[in-house]
């Protein structure tokens, strides 16, 4: 992976009509990066790769390909594939036909078109599907012709507006694998749009965390899941106790009537204000936990809900806050300890698990 | 008129047109030319074939013989006249008459063939849409041999004349008809099958489940198909000329005014006031229309009926009663240009067929009939089809396209009379370089195209509508014009559809007579124009035997269009989804 940003985009704004569905958006990628686009729906994720593709220019900003200003350039003079989400094959042509479509119009001849719509059928495992037509495949095979009729034109910037959400579950995580592995096997840059994090934890190299048109967040997987920078981030991806506290100064929130060490602690916070303190349901800590332990918390097993591999409990806290919090328990931790709904247990919130913001956030289905 | 549209071309899309230094200017590439030239085009073609003659026939309203502006004098003349107001009550009156007639019979027919389990369903579906392959003139034609004075079936009028209102509703009913059953049908078959199943494990009766779930589901049509009827039977032209008598309406004034009195400014007028029940039929219609899809849903189930003997049997006898009507409309007409003299002389000749003796043009006005209908059907499909292609699926150039929707859908709310009549003001106009054209066949040609323009782009938008809006996209990134893509992938796709909308400019090319009554010369007569001049020089067999040859080619093309369709389906099943 080369160190030097292959698309640039500055300052893109867009806009429609008084709607300003981006805002000032800025961000680099590197050459044979794989970036993943990530928010809810109509944060304007999809416009953002529209506008990198010149398929909905942007009102300002710019956009730079490999050294080339391509701002203003319609999207038939840049240089890109795109797999969209209907993956939008011609249903009048063979799957043959449709990778070839690109190389056609180019005078490649015949020989090497074939050579090479062969080659990339091979490589997604469709050799001996190319005289059938789209709607004779499956979901997943379709979308295996598209990404192969988007890649044989050896474009420089791969793009793929949620090329899984059309499919099953179980095709989509073997599709995530394979074009990963596709992805890494040509080293090709590329820009996938999802809503499913689990999508974007699993394939991105990073992730830009989008809502409202802004970038909320720009980071390795591993980074925006552990280490979220704003309570959006955090309830976007993954699950999330939202508990609100005090900051209690000194690397030190308050959580009732308990105080808790926090690594990333409350800096800035002036003791006393208000606070979110988030920590994930799997975060908490329970074998060899006592009162002893650093950051220990007194709980009842309020609720035991069996999830399949887990279960989630909620864990009422022992003081007069009467907190709730999420905790995910093991199957084994569960027969272990003989947990049951009711009982008493003493769990313990890692400090360096707990995030701390200064804002105060209302999560839909907050416990209380 | 051109710079204009260039003009709107210059805007970047989808931009506010507030001056900002930072904001990006999109580059024009090659093939963005090339659509916007295209759509130009299209856009000036509309311009000179609805816009411009629209105009001069407005402004001719205004004016007295010499052309000076006369404000509304014309108009005032026209409604003191009571020779000439008494022909706006007799259209109202016919018409409302004949739309409720028509509009009952053919919900009957409808609620037949969709909720009965009658037999014969496509046999009756397929007689009813008879009387679209006839020229309005030919159903009147047919009445006339069967009510009028020497008619067989005089009698049943019990001594009334069947010249006037009796013949002119009985003719509409029959020429409209297809047209609203075909919008009832539609509608009927929307209709969600899971409301029924409520309304029956609800308790309601078939009488309460009529009132309370068939007639607000298609309410919508129903009143739609009322303004249809209503419009096309008030701008009907052949019916009342033919059976009319000395009963005058609007659309034979128009006629009287220009051909018989040379009338072009009163002319105008009576074409004016004509426009007004078909802009606000039109409006009404748009309206309408938003709001029937509204009530669709992705996950109706459609409704099954369950056979019910009595029903049934009723139902059977209501549309054998209809189908025989227009079988015998039609079963009349031909065996009428088959003897040699009815009533009087039954013997079976093709002598009414030697056109060459009559009025009208002679087998030539067929030809040309043939000629200007293949070349409407061709010229017309290609215009209309990529004009709705570039409206829907092109990027950019937002003014330009809102611009070609609208003029594509003005040419429904123009009868044809005021089409024709506005064709000779603005052709005719001395200073017009277009001018040349008139009296040819390409101007017959251009007028039937933009005749029937708005309904065949409909067609062609609801096709486009259907496929993947991605195509041009992936078509760029792969480095492939949007023409190439249009021509590989979007026109096969659209064979059906493009299918469709020629057979339905050739059908109405053979069989219109309104617009082209007014723009056909000696060279260039038409068969529709040459059953109506020899109905009027009183050959009403030769008429008939004429209007016989259109039925015959209109139904020919019908024919050929279904076996293209079918054939077109089993090649192609292949790749398209069921």
């Amino acid at each position: 992976m080369a160190d030097a940003a292959y698309l640039k985009v500055e300052n893109l704004t867009k806009k429609f009509g008084d709607f300003t569905a981006l805002k000032d958006i800025s961000l680099e990628v590197l050459e044979g990066e794989f970036i993943c686009f990530l928010g809810p729906s109509g944060c304007g994720k999809t416009t953002l790769l529209r506008a990198i593709a010149g398929l909905d220019i942007q009102t300002h900003g710019r956009v730079e390909q490999g050294g080339r200003d391509i701002s203003g350039l319609p999207p038939l003079e840049r240089d890109f594939g795109i797999v969209f989400q209907s993956y939008a094959l011609f249903p009048n042509l063979t799957v043959y036909k449709n990778v070839a479509y690109g190389l056609e119009n180019r005078k490649t001849p015949k020989p090497e078109i074939q050579a090479r719509v062969r080659e990339l059928l091979e490589s997604v495992g469709l050799t001996d599907q190319e005289d059938k037509y789209p709607a004779q495949l499956s979901g997943g095979q379709q979308q295996r012709v598209a990404l192969s009729r988007a890649l044989a034109t050896k474009p420089g910037l791969l793009l793929l507006d949620e090329p899984l959400s059309a499919l099953d579950a179980k095709v989509r995580v073997r599709l995530r694998r394979e074009i990963k592995e596709l992805q890494l096997k040509l080293g090709i840059t590329t820009i996938m749009v999802t809503h499913d994090q689990e999508e974007a934890l699993t394939m991105a190299d990073r992730i830009v965390v989008m809502n409202e048109g802004v970038i909320e967040q720009i980071g390795t997987p591993q980074d925006i899941y552990s280490r979220p920078v704003n309570p959006f981030v955090a309830d976007f991806i993954g699950t999330m106790n939202f508990l609100t506290g005090a900051a209690a100064g000194n690397g030190r929130v308050r959580l009732g009537d308990i105080e808790l060490a926090a690594t990333d602690g409350p800096d800035g916070i002036k003791e006393g204000n208000a606070v979110t303190i988030c920590i994930r349901p799997e975060d908490v800590a329970t074998r060899g936990v006592t009162l002893d332990t650093a950051n220990a918390v007194q709980t009842v097993v309020e609720t035991l809900e069996f999830l399949g591999s887990f279960y989630r409990a909620t864990l009422r806290v022992q003081d007069s806050g009467k907190t709730a919090i999420r905790a995910d328990f093991s199957i084994n931790l569960v027969r272990d300890l003989d947990i049951s709904e009711g009982q008493e247990f003493t769990v313990a919130l890692p400090s360096d698990h707990i995030r701390v913001y200064g804002e105060i956030f209302a999560h839909a289905d907050d416990l209380t | 008129m051109v710079p204009n549209v260039a003009l709107a071309a210059e805007t970047t899309p989808d931009q506010a047109p507030v001056p900002d230094a930072r904001a990006v200017r999109l580059k024009v590439g090659n093939e963005d030319w090339i659509m916007r030239g295209v759509l130009a085009a299209i856009g000036l073609y509309l311009i000179v074939a609805i816009v411009l003659p629209l105009y001069a026939l407005l402004s001719k309203g205004f004016q007295d013989r010499d052309g000076n502006f006369t404000g509304l004098d014309n108009f005032t003349e026209f409604f003191t006249t009571p020779a000439l107001s008494q022909s706006v009550a007799n259209s109202l009156t016919v018409s409302l008459i004949s739309t409720v007639i028509v509009v009952s019979l053919a919900f009957v027919y409808a609620y037949a063939l969709t909720r009965s389990c009658m037999a014969f369903k496509s046999l009756f579906k397929g007689i009813a849409l008879i009387p679209i392959l006839m020229p309005s003139l030919l159903p009147a034609i047919s009445l006339i041999f069967m009510f009028g004075k020497q008619g067989f079936l005089t009698f049943l009028l019990f001594g009334n004349e069947i010249y006037g209102p009796i013949g002119i509703v009985m003719g509409e009913v029959i020429f409209v008809f297809p047209h609203v059953l075909m919008i009832i049908l539609i509608a009927m078959s929307m209709s969600d099958g899971r409301l029924y199943e409520a309304a029956q494990s609800l308790g309601a009766g078939p009488v309460r489940t009529f009132f309370t779930v068939t007639l607000p589901g298609i309410r919508y049509g129903l009143v739609s198909s009322g303004f249809v009827a209503f419009t096309l039977i008030i701008t009907d032209f052949g019916v009342p000329k033919v059976i009319g008598g000395q009963y005058n309406v609007l659309a034979t004034d128009v006629y009287k005014q220009v051909i018989g009195r040379q009338d072009f400014e009163m002319g105008a007028v009576v074409s004016m006031v004509l426009l007004v029940p078909a802009i606000i039929a039109f409006a009404a219609d748009r309206i309408l229309q938003r709001k029937q899809v509204a009530i669709l849903t992705a996950r109706s189930v459609p409704y099954a009926p369950k056979p019910s003997p009595r029903f049934d049997a009723i139902m059977t006898a209501f549309c054998g009663l209809v189908g025989i009507v227009i079988v015998g409309i039609l079963g009349v007409a031909m065996f009428a240009s088959v003897v040699k003299f009815w009533p009087y002389n039954l013997s079976l000749t093709f002598a009414n067929y030697d056109f060459s003796l009559r009025d009208g043009g002679g087998w030539d006005a067929y030809f040309n009939s043939v000629r200007m209908a293949s070349w409407t059907a061709v010229i017309g499909t290609c215009i209309i089809f990529t004009g709705a292609y570039l409206v829907e699926k092109s990027k950019g150039f937002v003014a330009g396209r809102a611009i070609i929707q609208f003029l594509a859908m003005m040419p429904m709310a123009v009868p044809g009379l005021s089409l024709g009549l506005a064709y000779i003001f603005f052709f005719n106009d001395p200073n017009n370089p277009l001018g040349f054209l008139y009296h040819t066949l390409p101007i017959l040609v251009i007028c039937t195209i933009t005749h029937f323009y708005t309904v065949s782009h409909l067609t062609a938008i609801t096709a486009l509508k259907q496929i993947d809006g991605e195509f041009e996209s992936v078509s760029a990134s792969l480095k492939v014009p949007f023409y190439k893509t249009f021509w590989r992938v979007t026109v096969p796709i659209c064979v059906p559809a493009i299918l469709d909308i020629s057979m339905y400019l050739f059908v109405n090319a053979m069989t219109t007579v309104s617009a082209v009554v007014f723009l056909y010369s000696p060279d260039t007569a038409l068969a529709s124009v040459a059953v109506l001049n020899m109905d009027d020089a009183g050959e009403q067999a030769s008429a008939a035997a004429m209007g016989m040859m259109i039925v015959l080619t209109a139904g020919g093309a019908r024919l050929l269009h279904a076996l293209l369709t079918r054939g077109l389906a089993r090649r192609t099943q292949a790749w398209r989804k069921r």
